[in-house]
């Protein structure tokens, strides 16, 4: 008995293993979320400097529309005032948002609910592609293409706003659709057919029952996708023009906190004032994307479908 | 009107925008390709760029793309499959996991710019690595941890429980059963997310800019000592990839040629990109039907 | 639904010198949260012997099952005493991975793992320590002649286990586990997704194998408790009702919920 009691309960290299292994996959795993925290802390100390260190009022930054670091304006204080920025970035994310859903919305109506087996195998290669394309390849074609003909169109340069709305629209088209795609996927298939047996032709049956069960998908995805387009940097930043201007036109230059990151933080000096600005605005960036994702998390919580 | 008239309607607009979303594609790809290809030759490939004249080529960064991509899939991996492995075997059903959770969630869903810039706060300023392929291949991983941790614990969540409880039984511990049996099934998933990621790693430019840097030293391709500033397999050195280099000559690139390179650089680029997309679904389907023994 | 008297139960008891047993349990209670899944579990399975555990699904003859060798542990709290050789392997000193080499089990459904037919056996042979390869060759061809299936396979040893049918792959499993020496070996419903051309020859391999194995087995078809098992186990929502000899509880059992139950007057 002794001999078979000692057996059973001296640790084996399978218990060493596995207290090696769970410590292992511990640590990847530790490290990624101190990864999360540090990002949030260095990049949170960065930008709070302006405020506390270069005595600039939160205020005046969101609301202001001078940027202009390196010069101090006339009553003393540096222009910081991060508005044409915050405008920029807002207007091409709603804009190209508002301008990718009906197509998002066909697509994914086209490959669940139109034509299910041929959509699903011609449209997701579609999707998947739009996707692995760079966003600096979009950038160029936005730059060859799209500049050109706005300013052939609308005269003027062609860079701004406009331009940028057209290029984030394809960015984020198949975001929004592939997400779509898997919350039209949830709606339980009696939904529908309750419908049609009723009588109700297809499109009824979509637009009274799959439309509406499948709202809170819709806005998730939508999210999604702005989420997406806000932080989107090089793509916008090569056909929005960087000029740090509140914009007065769809198409006269603009930029976006992207942009202005993107262009400023190699040409200011680490530690000062104008470095500072722009971590303020990577700032805000950091944080609208975790406000984007608790917006995602509070819709999920009430569109769920109860089994 | 007739609810048949509005259904033949609504089918017709949506068909119709789908048809304008192919389109938008189709115009995209053949327009990159038709500009594209016509500049892409051997030279083009091999030769490095030029700052101010025309007739330069992509050589070295192209080899610096495939160099960050291997390094930072060699960093990337093993702590994503750790982390894949410990979310799905280990980790325990608390507030602790939860955070786990969404904090990775987060960090998927980061602007890739504000990554790149961390990476340039801690490693080329803090830790003074400068402008460098390793700074560079750290801060690509941080870009793609999350979503490949994700998509490693999703391939090893797919594989049947039964598989889990057949180690088990036979006297594994956790560890030897997922590494042993459920990691060599959930294989053909892993490795298509791999290909994948290295898709999404191959065109990121925004997060490379302030970390491996806007430059590209012209390096040596006889010279195979690591620690030689012209040796291609030095990770200290800056080193501009192909996803960069489009960037930087649109944004200020002044040499005369500069729309034909990018064009061919693009092309470069979406045709590496096809070729990980297309080999992931092959690979993905042939490791699957061998491992499954279906015909 | 017929209500019966839990409280009114007949467990045969067995003298261990008589009857040496393989393994016992004592007071096994088990706990989902705070769902009550199994009550007083005490029984003893003799040595060498195959016992059945039946009753209708939901009774908890499969919790009680896996609780036998620990398989619960991620997902239940199982108290109470199982005695191995006379050590309480639900102790919490017990090293549950060793245990398990001596407690075997097979599963419901067939379950390969996505190798080759030989190192489906040899794998976890390998990892047990066991190098040598003709004793490894040697082991997997006895557990496969144990488990019936060495002459249906030994050509094509190479072949993945998957293009096995699912007869061939149950008693794959069973070699499996057989390969590794346990003593006792648990079956939780072994038959249930085979035709019945291939439970009938699983078994026959599990006939041969009660000599040297003590086999517990939970099944849902009373056919094959009463065909293949020497004693049988009835549970009812939770408790064990009534244990004794095979042939006793299909010819004279002593409570009447057992005999509803065989009788098909159940429910």
């Amino acid at each position: 008995m002794d001999e078979i009691k000692r057996q059973l309960t001296k640790a084996s290299k399978a218990t060493r293993q596995d207290r090696y292994g769970k410590w292992i996959a511990f640590i990847c795993t530790f490290l990624i979320g101190l990864l999360v925290v540090s990002i949030f802390y260095l990049v949170a100390s960065k930008g709070l400097a302006t405020f506390f260190r270069g005595h600039i009022s939160l205020w005046d930054f969101l609301t202001h529309q001078d940027w202009n670091p390196g010069q101090v304006s006339k009553n003393g204080v540096p222009s910081v005032g991060a508005l044409p920025m915050i405008v920029g970035s807002f207007s091409v994310t709603v804009l190209s948002a508002i301008l990718a859903t009906p197509f998002a919305i066909s697509m994914a109506l086209f490959m669940t609910e139109i034509a299910p087996k041929r959509g699903q195998r011609f449209l997701q290669p579609v999707i998947e592609l739009l996707v692995g394309i760079p966003s600096v390849v979009y950038g160029f074609v936005g730059l060859t293409i799209i500049v050109p003909v706005i300013r052939a169109i609308f005269g003027g340069t062609g860079f701004g706003i406009l331009a940028g709305t057209l290029v984030l629209f394809v960015m984020v088209l198949p975001t929004i659709t592939s997400m779509y795609v898997d919350s039209l996927r949830a709606v339980p298939r009696f939904y529908r057919e309750a419908a049609l047996a009723l009588g109700a032709t297809r499109w009824q049956s979509i637009y009274k029952v799959v439309l509406r069960a499948s709202i809170p998908g819709l806005l998730t995805a939508i999210i999604f996708g702005m989420a997406r387009a806000f932080g989107e940097a090089l793509a916008v930043q090569m056909v929005i023009g960087n000029a740090s201007l509140l914009p007065h036109n769809l198409i006269s230059p603009a930029s976006t906190l992207t942009s202005v990151l993107t262009t400023g933080i190699g040409n200011t000096v680490m530690g000062t004032l104008p470095n500072n600005a722009l971590w303020s605005l990577a700032l805000i960036l950091l944080l609208m994307s975790l406000g984007f994702n608790l917006l995602v998390r509070l819709i999920g919580r009430q569109g769920r479908f109860t089994k | 009107m007739n609810a048949k008239i509005i259904d033949k309607i609504a089918t017709a607009i949506i068909s119709l925008l789908v048809g304008v979303v192919v389109l938008i594609l189709v115009a995209l790809i053949g327009y990159i390709l038709f500009t594209g290809l016509p500049h892409v030759s051997w030279h083009f490939l091999t030769s490095p760029s030029q700052a101010f004249l025309s007739g330069g080529g992509i050589g070295d960064q192209l080899f610096n793309s495939f160099y960050l991509l291997i390094l930072t899939l060699l960093i990337s991996f093993p702590i994503a499959l750790g982390a894949g492995i410990y979310l799905f075997e280990y980790a325990p059903k608390n507030w602790v996991t939860n955070t786990i959770r969404v904090a990775i969630e987060v960090l998927s869903s980061l602007p890739s710019v504000v990554v790149g810039l961390f990476g340039f706060l801690l490693f080329v300023v803090e830790f003074q690595l400068g402008f460098s392929i390793l700074s560079g291949a750290i801060a690509l991983t941080f870009f793609n941890l999350p979503l490949l941790t994700r998509s490693i614990e999703t391939s090893l969540s797919s594989v049947p429980k039964l598989q889990r409880e057949a180690g088990l039984a036979l006297g594994f511990s956790r560890w030897q059963t997922v590494l042993g049996v459920i990691f060599p099934e959930a294989l053909p998933g892993i490795l298509t997310a791999i290909i994948l990621s290295a898709g999404r790693i191959f065109g990121e430019a925004a997060a490379l800019i302030y970390t491996a840097g806007q430059s590209a030293p012209v390096l040596n391709f006889a010279n195979w000592n690591p620690f030689s500033p012209t040796s291609p397999l030095n990770f200290m050195r800056p080193a501009e990839t192909l996803a960069v280099h489009i960037w930087k000559i649109n944004s200020e690139g002044i040499m005369p040629d500069a729309s034909a390179v990018s064009a061919g650089a693009s092309a470069v680029l979406i045709l590496a990109v096809l070729i990980f997309n297309v080999s992931a679904r092959w690979l993905g389907n042939r490791i699957y039907r061998k491992v499954t023994a279906s015909k | 639904m017929k209500t019966y008297n839990l409280e009114e139960t007949y467990i045969h008891k067995f003298d261990p010198i008589e009857t040496p047993l393989g393994l016992e349990t004592k007071d096994l209670q088990v706990f989902y949260g705070d769902n009550h899944a199994m009550y007083n579990g005490s029984l003893q399975f003799p040595k060498n012997a195959i016992t059945a555990l039946i009753g209708a699904s939901g009774s908890g003859k499969s919790t009680f099952l896996r609780s036998l060798n620990r398989m619960n542990d991620d997902i239940a709290t199982v108290k109470g005493k199982i005695l191995y050789q006379d050590v309480d392997i639900n102790a919490s000193e017990i090293n549950v991975y060793e245990m398990r080499k001596h407690v075997g089990m097979v599963f419901q459904r067939p379950n390969p793992f996505a190798k080759s037919i030989f190192n489906n056996i040899a794998y976890p042979l390998r990892k047990a320590g066991m190098k040598s390869k003709s004793q490894l060759a040697e082991r997997v061809e006895k557990s496969l002649v144990q488990a019936a299936l060495w002459d249906e396979v030994k050509d094509d040893l190479n072949r993945s286990a998957l293009a096995l049918s699912g007869g061939q792959q149950q008693r794959l499993c069973i070699a499996r586990a057989l390969a590794m020496n346990p003593d006792v070996l648990l079956l939780d419903e072994p038959a249930s997704a085979l035709d019945p051309i291939s439970t009938g020859k699983l078994e026959q391999a599990l006939y041969d194998l009660q000599k040297h194995y003590t086999i517990i087995m939970v099944t849902h078809s009373m056919q094959q408790a009463s065909r293949v098992s020497d004693y049988t186990a009835f549970f009812h929502m939770g408790h064990i009702l009534e244990f004794d000899r095979t042939q006793r509880i299909f010819t004279r059992p002593h409570i009447q919920a057992t005999e509803d139950y065989i009788s098909g007057n159940f429910g």
